[in-house]
C-alpha cells in the first residue's frame, strides 16, 4: 500500500494528519504541497523526505476545518486536472506550430 | 515611463541584490489554486522544435509545475540502455567491468514505450522486456600490400578501433517482425568503445532493458532539461550618442539596438529574451539608473534536449502522463481505504 498514516499521537486526528508515501520524493511532495497549501481551509501543509536512502515521503496536513484526507484528495484531483489541461494545451500548440511551419515552407 | 509594478510578478536585478516588484493584481504565486483560473492563465508557446531539441514557453504557471515536469523528465521517464553484458571473450587491454560500464552508457535507439519493465533482474530476457545485441570483433594485421609502408594505425591493422557501429542487434522471439533494423541500434555510430592491437578480441552478448533515470543516469531519455525565467529589460531614461553604444555592449548581442532619428542615436530594447542577465551596466555610473533589468516570474522558457530515442515533445508528453497516472493511482488508493 503506497499511502499509510503515521502512527497516532496527541497531534493526530481527523483534521491533522501525516501521510507516508512510499516510493515518492520531492517531485510529487513539492507539487502536492504547493497546491494544497494554497487552499483556504488549510492551516499548514508541508512535506519531508526523512532520509535520502529511504524512498519515503512524509506529508503533513493541518486543517482549520474539515478533514485532512479530503484536502489530500482534492490536491491529487487538482493535479490530475492540471495534467489534462497541460496535455490539451501542449497538443493544441504543437499542431498549430507544425501547421505554421509547413505553411512557411 | 512604464512601471515595473504591472500585473506580472517580477524579480528585479539590482546592483548587489535581487528584489521583487509589487504587482497590481494577485498572481499565480500567491493565489489560491483553482483549476478554472489555472486554465485561463496558462499558455504554451512553442519557439523551436528540432529533431533532438525543443524550446517552448510555459506562461502563467507556478514554479512548482515547471519543476515537477523537469524532475520527471530527468529521472522518471523511462528509456532503454544496456544493463547486462555477458563477456565470452575479452583479450583487449580494457578490463571487463570498465568495458561493461562503458557499453551501458551508449545511447540506444529503441522506443521504450513498446517494452515492459523487467520485474525480476535475474529472470530470462524475453521479447517483451529486453533487447539483445552482439559485439564480436577481432583485430588483425592488415595484409593489404598497397599501404605496406604506412605507419598509420588504420592502415597497419584491421579493426583496431571498436566503435558503437560494430554492435549488432540480435532479435529475440517475434522482435524481428515487430521492429525494423534501423529502429533498433545505437544512436551514434562513431562512439569509440575500445582500441585493440592484432590478437586482441572481443566477444560479448549485450542485454538492454527498460528503466528510468532514478535507477541509473544512463536510462535518462534527455541530455538535459532546464527552464529559465523570461528576462525583461526596460530603458527608463533616454540614452543617446556614445552612451547608447556603450549600453548595447553591456548586454548580449541583439538585446539592445540603436535607433537613428534626426541624426541622433537612441538606445532601444530590441529583444530581451536571450539576455544572459549579466550586470555589466552597473559598471557605468551614468547608465546604471537608465535601465531596469527584471525577470518575469511566471514565464518559463523550457528547453528539452533529447538523447535521441524519443522526440523531445514525446518526452514531455510522457512526463505529463506519468504525473497523471501517479496521482490517479494514489487517489484510487485513498478512496479504497
Amino acid at each position: 500500500m503506497p499511502i499509510a498514516q503515521l502512527a497516532g499521537s496527541e497531534t493526530t486526528n481527523d483534521s491533522n494528519k501525516t501521510f507516508v508515501f512510499k516510493d515518492e520524493g520531492h517531485t510529487l511532495g513539492n507539487a502536492l504541497r504547493c497546491v494544497i497549501s494554497s487552499y483556504p481551509d488549510v492551516l499548514f501543509c508541508g512535506y519531508t523526505v526523512p532520509h535520502p536512502a529511504e524512498s519515503k515521503m512524509h506529508f503533513r496536513i493541518q486543517m482549520k476545518k474539515g478533514k485532512a484526507v479530503d484536502a489530500l484528495k482534492r490536491g491529487l484531483d487538482d493535479l490530475i486536472k492540471v495534467c489534462d489541461v497541460t496535455m490539451e494545451k501542449f497538443n493544441e500548440e504543437f499542431d498549430n506550430f507544425n501547421e505554421q511551419a509547413t505553411m512557411s515552407i | 515611463m512604464e512601471s515595473i509594478n504591472d500585473d506580472k510578478p517580477r524579480v528585479i536585478l539590482n546592483e548587489y541584490k535581487v528584489t521583487q516588484n509589487f504587482p497590481n493584481t494577485t498572481t499565480v504565486l500567491d493565489d489560491t489554486f483553482e483549476i478554472k483560473k489555472f486554465k485561463k492563465k496558462f499558455k504554451i508557446v512553442i519557439i523551436r522544435n528540432e529533431k533532438y531539441e525543443m524550446e517552448f514557453d510555459m506562461i502563467g504557471i507556478h514554479p512548482f509545475l515547471a519543476n515537477t515536469f523537469r524532475r520527471i523528465m530527468l529521472s522518471e521517464v523511462p528509456s532503454m540502455a544496456i544493463e547486462k553484458v555477458h563477456i565470452l571473450n575479452n583479450t583487449s587491454i580494457i578490463q571487463d567491468e570498465v568495458l561493461a560500464h562503458r557499453l551501458g552508457l551508449i545511447p540506444l535507439k529503441a522506443d521504450p514505450r513498446l517494452f515492459e519493465n523487467k520485474t525480476d533482474a535475474n529472470a530470462e530476457h524475453n521479447e517483451n522486456d529486453s533487447l539483445e545485441f552482439e559485439l564480436k570483433i577481432k583485430c588483425s594485421n592488415n595484409k593489404d600490400q598497397s599501404i605496406k609502408n604506412s605507419s598509420r594505425t588504420e592502415d597497419m591493422y584491421k579493426n583496431s578501433n571498436v566503435y558503437s557501429k560494430h554492435i549488432k542487434w540480435v532479435p529475440i522471439g517475434n522482435q524481428k517482425d515487430k521492429f525494423k533494423e534501423q529502429d533498433v541500434r545505437p544512436i551514434h555510430d562513431d562512439i569509440l568503445i575500445a582500441k585493440m592491437r592484432p590478437g586482441h578480441e572481443l566477444d560479448l552478448k549485450l542485454f538492454a532493458t527498460k528503466s528510468c533515470g532514478k535507477d541509473h543516469a544512463k536510462f535518462s531519455p534527455v541530455a538535459t532539461v532546464f527552464y529559465r525565467l523570461l528576462p525583461d529589460i526596460k530603458i527608463i531614461k533616454e540614452v543617446e550618442g556614445e552612451a547608447a553604444e556603450r549600453l548595447v555592449k553591456c548586454f548580449s548581442p541583439g538585446v539592445i539596438s540603436i535607433r537613428h532619428e534626426k541624426g541622433k542615436k537612441t538606445a532601444v530594447v530590441n529583444n530581451a529574451r536571450y539576455d544572459t542577465g549579466s550586470r555589466n551596466v552597473f559598471r557605468y555610473e551614468d547608465l546604471k539608473d537608465a535601465v531596469v533589468m527584471t525577470k518575469v516570474q511566471d514565464h518559463f522558457i523550457f528547453s528539452i534536449e533529447s538523447v535521441g530515442a524519443m522526440q523531445p515533445d514525446v518526452i514531455f508528453k510522457e512526463s505529463i502522463n506519468l504525473l497523471k497516472s501517479k496521482c490517479l493511482s494514489l487517489l484510487e488508493d485513498l478512496n479504497a481505504s
